[in-house]
């Protein structure tokens, strides 16, 4: 019985939710988008600033349940400071490990703390919550990137 | 002992199969979720089961004996129905779901022409306490019509707060839309109090019963109300299936709702006369084995009896109150006195989401709900964003309960709160 919910809150998660990393919204950034989870009610406004194609700064301000606020912060602890498209790669595997249901071993290498999530993608309910942060982080990036090359259109 | 049980309630909980399945590591179900959904009877189970293996046919249209049995099973059920809220029978509408009923009454009040229709100027009147569904079915009627949508507000201890009723509802008021008892709060409204303000002034009254249709004795001559509502799958009938009902010089007055088969009179390619009360409002081929499946479920509660369904409600929710006040760190929202709410308790533990909450149950068998409870404004009232929601029901027991209140002193222990 609690070894499933140890699966799912490992201590690294705990940690997280307890003390998160970057928290709070920073006043430089390109986009911000605001993102809920209609089933719960779980919201969160996230802040990217972008330079020179590196993912400078994630900034956000969240509520909600220990997996979506642990993995907000595990977010900005692994994208802050990336090339932009590295970022992205990152993104693209953590989405992979949550839909896998379970499948896929986690690569510590690319997802770090990241990986304590591999019990989440077992539990269907939750899957959303852990993505919520993700979700948003990836739809501010692409709004910024879309308004750069818009205005480089223009430029032209 | 807890006093005011349904007698033999463990012969009583044989009667719900599901109630006797063990989850995975052969845990057994506690299922506080009644609110969401309820449990059905095998005898619920049974009538559907033998209406689609020996009379399954069409009804209202098919010239053979299948045809003809479908039709008096569904039309038995609406009796059922009817006589399980005291209406007459063709007083009572069949529809997918509660919100499809709302959806109803509100969309023909939107269409209404003369003395119903509702215009610029107009207002409608809500509550704070309302369920989502019905919340946005009126917003969307004041949009469309240009009239304003006006609340009651709510006070610190989860009632209505009725302080300005007279100031709310005016000449000016065409329709108010309120919850008999909330599915958040759990707060019993005076239904019939409101709705004599609301008749001095000429308004029709709206009541979604969706949560006191499995809890209380309905009776609509007495109720206050001018149209109800009510789902099948919350009063241990199936889901597919909800009720409105209306007081016939008010349907005989509203426009159709959907068009379709079975709602007509005669169909030309220029126009359309429609069906008398209810077919009118029935476009379609109806949720047939479904109407079955309420009908005995009706049946059933009423063969038990709705003062004791609810004298037992009562005896759960005291019971539940009293232990969920022995977890420190519990808040409930709503009444805190039994008498004046039904039987879904929603609460806020400090340091523990709502979700962690239910999941952590979850693992010990205990099935809540944990969210807004599509009631999102009520949440925001009480300054909170979700909140766990235990629903207690005729096969609650007070073990079940005790369950509860050890699975949340887990809880807290399990994230480490004192």
């Amino acid at each position: 019985m609690s070894t499933d919910l140890d699966t799912l809150y490992q201590e690294i998660i705990l940690d997280h939710y307890k003390n998160p990393h970057n928290k709070g919204l920073r006043d430089e950034f390109e986009a911000e988008v605001h993102h809920v989870n209609p089933t719960c009610g779980d919201e969160i406004t996230l802040r990217v600033h972008l330079v020179d194609g590196q993912v400078k700064d994630v900034s956000y301000d969240a509520r909600g349940c220990s997996i979506s606020q642990a993995s907000a912060s595990v977010l900005t602890e692994l994208v802050i400071g990336m090339p932009i498209d590295e970022a992205m790669a990152i993104h693209e595997n953590f989405l992979t490990l949550m839909q896998s249901k379970g499948t896929i071993e986690p690569d510590e290498d690319v997802l770090e703390d990241g990986i304590a999530f591999a019990g989440v993608a077992k539990f269907p309910a939750r899957v959303k919550c852990a993505l919520l942060s993700w979700m948003a982080w990836k739809d501010a990036t692409a709004q910024v990137l879309e308004s750069n090359s818009l205005e480089k259109e223009t430029a032209r | 002992m807890v006093g005011g049980l349904l007698p033999e309630l463990g012969v009583l909980r044989k009667d719900f199969p599901i109630l006797s399945r063990t989850l995975a590591g052969g845990l057994p179900l506690v299922y506080l979720d009644s609110a969401n959904t309820s449990q059905k009877p095998q005898c619920v189970i049974d009538a559907m089961v033998d209406h689609l293996e020996r009379h399954n046919a069409n009804v209202a249209r098919a010239m053979h004996q299948l045809g003809a049995e479908s039709s008096e099973a569904f039309e038995a059920a609406r009796d059922k129905v009817a006589a399980f809220i005291n209406a007459p029978r063709d007083e009572v509408i069949f529809t997918k779901n509660a919100s499809e009923a709302l959806n109803l009454a509100a969309n023909t009040l939107a269409w209404a022409r003369g003395p119903l229709q509702v215009g610029e100027g107009d207002e409608v009147v809500i509550t704070e306490m309302e369920h989502h569904s019905n919340i946005v079915p009126w917003q969307l009627l004041t949009q469309r019509t240009g009239a304003t949508l006006r609340w009651f507000g709510l006070t610190d201890d989860g009632q209505l707060d009725l302080t300005n009723i007279d100031e709310l509802i005016t000449e000016r008021t065409k329709v108010v839309a309120l919850t008999w008892v909330s599915n958040m709060l759990g707060t019993i409204n005076p239904v019939a109090e409101i709705a004599r303000r609301a008749h001095e002034v000429g308004a029709i009254v709206v009541v979604d019963a969706s949560q006191a249709a499995p809890q209380l004795p309905v009776d609509v001559t007495t109720s206050g109300a001018d149209l109800l509502a009510f789902t099948g799958h919350k009063v241990v009938g199936p889901t597919g299936i909800g009720v409105l009902w209306g007081k016939r010089e008010l349907l005989e007055q509203l426009p159709p709702f959907l068009g379709g088969g079975e709602m007509i009179a005669t169909v030309e390619m220029e126009r359309s006369t429609y069906a008398g009360i209810p077919h009118k409002f029935e476009a379609g081929t109806p949720p047939i084995v479904e109407a079955v499946g309420l009908g005995a479920a009706v049946d059933y509660l009423s063969h038990i009896g709705m003062d004791a369904i609810h004298a037992h409600e009562q005896a759960i929710t005291a019971y539940a109150l009293e232990g969920l006040a022995t977890v420190p760190g519990l808040t409930v929202l709503g009444p805190l006195d039994a008498t004046q709410r039904g039987g879904a308790i929603s609460f806020e533990i400090d340091g523990v989401h709502p979700h962690d909450v239910a999941q952590v149950l979850d693992s010990r068998g205990i099935a809540v709900r944990a969210g807004h409870h599509c009631a999102k404004p009520a949440h925001k009232r009480f300054g909170v964003q979700s909140s766990t929601r235990m629903s207690s029901y005729l096969y609650t027991t007070p073990a079940e309960i005790d369950a509860l209140v050890d699975g949340l002193e887990y809880t807290r222990s399990y994230f480490k709160l004192g």
